[in-house]
């Protein structure tokens, strides 16, 4: 079992976790995920591992409540165990050679995008983070995001909080400023990350994304997850997550996102239901 | 004890569920032999001397000596001759192809049926299992240290045999639940979870360790199972990737890779009712595929609730790989089938879902390299048919976690690890591997026995060693 060392509330939606599982801690970087089970009879669920501590032998995760399953896992309190957990899967960023690079994130998307803002900041890269919220109460991970930037854009939906606008209108003036990068690395919503890759094929920036298709065993197996990038079918969960923004099919992923939408509704709403009756 | 022969020309028809009632549960479909249905059909055996049904079971069990058990009404006595050469003889008894192995080389079928050798098999070890309660012996240690990947039949089998040496065992599992196909692949109607937790439980019996939610070349590899103290490691890991077609359409919402479809079924258990794994509800679907998985698929998806489910194959009855029984079920339960069939676009609407799949018909030509009658297009035989559903399950291929975080470790063209054919002993010294990893997709039986072949290796290499 892998007991929850320490639980935290980023905002009404989100919710930190740290899980000890050192083993994982030992191997993981930047750009992998685990997958986990809070309980026996649960879905498996994929998310990106936030952050470890290698001596702590801790893993952080950090999720957005969208679901049956994130519902029930923001259930759990420090000191439970989750049922499973299990990574560290897919290939980690990858940061060779970077020297200067653009980090954009979008929503619960900046947990992802963090770790990889951190190791190319302690590599000595040149970082400069875009981070986009839909208002001022979602925002998450701003000291961190502080600390691991050269340069940092708060952008907010509704001007809330930092500047009004989206992460594309900040980025292309970054770009039009004559900030040349290595590298654009975006992830978000998919309709985020595709308007990022069309932004940068544009100005024929490198665009790393990091997509999140619907997974069961993350090893390979069911090729559930798959995705068609430069024509070809890539399985996220081996293949990936990170694949160049310019070749993957975005249309596509975003259908197959909707997979279970039904189901989705279905399962969100029984839990609510029993959430409910929990409290009174 | 001379027993009376059984000079009945037909095999004692295995009871099953009536077909209207089990395409609607989950529930096994054969039910087994009652005992004196066992008793009878062993008293069909003429106990041959040079036992020519033998000769065609991959680990060799002493079939006329079992047999000849049961007909004496020694039960447990038949299941440990069984057991001197299969580890999972409750599994291989329902799954094996018999018809291809044991009891197609049975005497008795020259001239009638052969000898239900497997009904048999699964008929003993399901009475050890509900009436020999003796917890089984804990074999003494031996102080060496062995890891195995994956909890498929060939690793479990390995496993087996190396704790009864006295050796340390601990198998790494990939998933939060060991059994590899057998959990995730078979479904429950064909081959109740609970045989093989069962098994499972009994090797943790004896000592071995289980350590599930474990992706070897992920958290550990392969040099670190040997800088943990392990001396000899078995990669038992499966032929898990799921090959498509490469067809237009092949990512629209409804088409599933025959392993998904069944994970989310079997592992996940969406067929329970207010189980949390969403699947499809289907109306039509189409499976595309001939063999075991494709047969478990469809009938799978009819229990599921399709109202039409076909299986669309590019040859004939004749070639379906498949076991005979498993056609024969699944046409009882109204499986379609569409064969000398091959698709060659999937459509969809606007909400990227599948709403049919452009189909041609085949004919089938000359024999090709495998001796097998090469299918050909038949010209403008084009035709749509109409699903909202299509299971890919056209064929599997190994894993390549392990080989791409192991140096050293040889794999051919397939992405097959490469052994020396014999014990399995792979380019790497120490490292064996057998099963689906090696052969590429194949049956239940011969990955267990290349389990045990690999664990008797491994001993000897250890023993010389030292
Ligand atoms: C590699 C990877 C890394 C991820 N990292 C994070 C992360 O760090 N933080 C985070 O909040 N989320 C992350 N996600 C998304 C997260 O897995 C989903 O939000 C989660 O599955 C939702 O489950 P649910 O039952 O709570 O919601 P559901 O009700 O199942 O779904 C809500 C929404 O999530 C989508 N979704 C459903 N199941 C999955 C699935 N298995 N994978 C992806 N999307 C799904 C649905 O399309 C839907 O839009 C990641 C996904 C992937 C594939
Ligand atoms: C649906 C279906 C129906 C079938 N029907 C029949 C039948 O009727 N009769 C028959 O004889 N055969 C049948 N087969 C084939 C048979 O199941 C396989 O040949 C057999 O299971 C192979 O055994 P194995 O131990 O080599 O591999 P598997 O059973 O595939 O087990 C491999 C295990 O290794 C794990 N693993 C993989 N990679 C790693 C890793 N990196 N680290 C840790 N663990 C890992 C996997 O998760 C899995 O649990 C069927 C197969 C399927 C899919
Ligand atoms: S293991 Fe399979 S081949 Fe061997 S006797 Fe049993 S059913 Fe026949
Ligand atoms: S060949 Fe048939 S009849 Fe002869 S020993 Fe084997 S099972 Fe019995
Ligand atoms: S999640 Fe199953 S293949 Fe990627």
């Amino acid at each position: 079992m892998y007991k929850i060392v320490r639980k935290k509330e980023l905002n009404p939606t989100v919710t930190l976790m740290e899980i000890e599982a050192p083993l994982i801690a030992k191997k993981a970087e930047p750009g992998q995920f685990i997958i986990f089970r809070a309980k026996a009879d649960s879905e498996r669920v994929p998310l990106t591992i936030a952050d470890f501590d290698r001596e702590k032998g801790t893993v952080t995760i950090i999720f957005q409540i969208v679901g049956g399953a994130t519902m029930e896992l923001n259930t759990l309190n420090e000191g439970d165990s989750l049922q499973d957990f299990v990574g560290p899967l897919g290939k980690p960023s990858e940061t060779d050679g970077l020297k200067k690079v653009a980090v954009v994130g979008g929503g619960v998307g900046c947990a992802i995008a963090y770790p990889i803002a951190k190791k190319l900041h302690n590599l000595g890269c040149e970082v400069h983070s875009i981070v986009g919220f839909r208002n001022k109460d979602l925002v998450i991970l701003e000291d961190e995001f502080n600390a691991a930037s050269d340069k940092l854009c708060m952008m907010t939906d509704d001007g809330s909080y930092g500047t009004k606008g989206l992460v594309t209108n900040a980025l292309e003036e970054l770009i039009k400023e004559g900030n040349e990068y290595d590298e654009v690395i975006a992830i978000g919503p998919v309709i985020m990350m595709k308007f990022v890759s069309m932004l940068t094929k544009k100005y024929n920036i490198k665009t790393i994304v990091s997509m999140n298709p619907i997974m069961i065993d993350g090893t390979g197996m069911c090729g559930g997850c798959r995705l068609t990038v430069g024509g070809e079918t890539k399985f996220a969960c081996v293949d990936g997550p990170d694949f160049d923004g310019h070749l993957v099919d975005f249309d596509e992923a975003m259908h197959r996102g909707t997979m279970y939408k039904e189901f989705e509704t279905h399962a969100r709403e029984a839990s609510c239901n029993l959430l409910n009756k929990e409290v009174k | 004890m001379a027993v009376q022969k059984n000079m009945d020309p037909k095999k004692c028809p295995m009871p099953v569920q009536d077909p209207m009632v089990r395409r609607n549960n989950f529930e096994e479909v054969a039910l087994g032999y009652t005992y004196e249905m066992a008793v009878n059909e062993a008293r069909r055996c003429l106990n041959c001397k040079h036992k020519p049904c033998t000769t065609g079971c991959p680990v060799q069990i002493d079939i006329p000596a079992f047999i000849e058990r049961v007909a004496n009404e020694d039960m447990e006595g038949a299941y440990q001759i069984i057991a001197k050469s299969s580890s999972l003889p409750a599994v291989c008894g329902r799954v094996c192809p018999q018809e291809k192995q044991c009891e197609s080389k049975c005497v008795r079928g020259i001239k009638g049926e052969s000898v239900g050798i497997g009904r048999l098999e699964r008929f003993v070890a399901d009475w050890h299992r509900e009436n020999c309660k003796d917890a089984p012996a804990v074999p003494e240690q031996n102080g060496h240290k062995v890891a195995i990947i994956g909890a498929g039949p060939s690793g479990l089998t390995a496993a087996g045999d190396l704790a009864k040496l006295g050796y340390k065992v601990t198998v790494y599992e990939a998933l939060h639940l060991a059994g590899g196909v057998l959990v995730y692949g078979i479904p429950e109607f064909r081959l109740p979870k609970i045989i093989v937790q069962k098994e499972i439980d009994n090797l943790k019996a004896i000592g071995v360790d289980v350590e599930t939610n474990m992706v070897i070349g992920k958290v550990l590899t392969i040099d670190e199972l040997f800088e943990m103290g392990n001396e000899a490691v078995y990669i038992g890991s499966g032929a898990g990737l799921p090959r498509f077609m490469n067809i237009p359409g092949e990512s629209l919402k409804g088409v599933y890779s025959a392993n998904e479809y069944l994970t989310r079924i079997n592992l996940m258990k969406a067929y329970k009712e207010g189980s949390k794994t969403p699947i499809k509800h289907s109306k039509k679907v189409a499976v595309v595929g001939g063999g075991n998985v494709a047969m478990d698929a469809a009938r799978s998806a009819k229990r599921m609730g399709a109202e039409e489910v076909y299986i669309v194959y590019r040859r004939g009855m004749e070639e379906l790989p498949a076991r005979k029984e498993e056609v024969e079920h699944a046409e009882e339960e109204g499986i379609i089938f569409k064969t000398l069939t091959n698709p060659v676009e999937v459509l969809g609407n606007e909400a990227g879902e599948v709403c049919g799949m452009k189909c041609v018909e085949m004919e089938l030509g000359e024999p090709d390299a495998s001796g097998r009658r090469r299918p050909i297009v038949k010209e403008g035989s084009e035709f749509v048919l109409d699903v909202d559903t299509m299971i890919m399950s056209i064929g599997t291929s190994p894993n390549p976690l392990i080989r791409s975080t192991t140096p050293g470790l040889d794999t051919n063209a397939k992405g097959c690890i490469v052994t020396n054919g014999e014990d399995g002993l792979t380019t790497r010294e120490g490292v064996y591997a057998g099963g689906d990893a090696v052969t590429g997709a194949a049956t239940v039986i011969l990955a267990m026995g290349a389990g045990k072949a690999a664990a008797k290796a491994i001993d000897e290499y250890i023993k010389n060693k030292q």
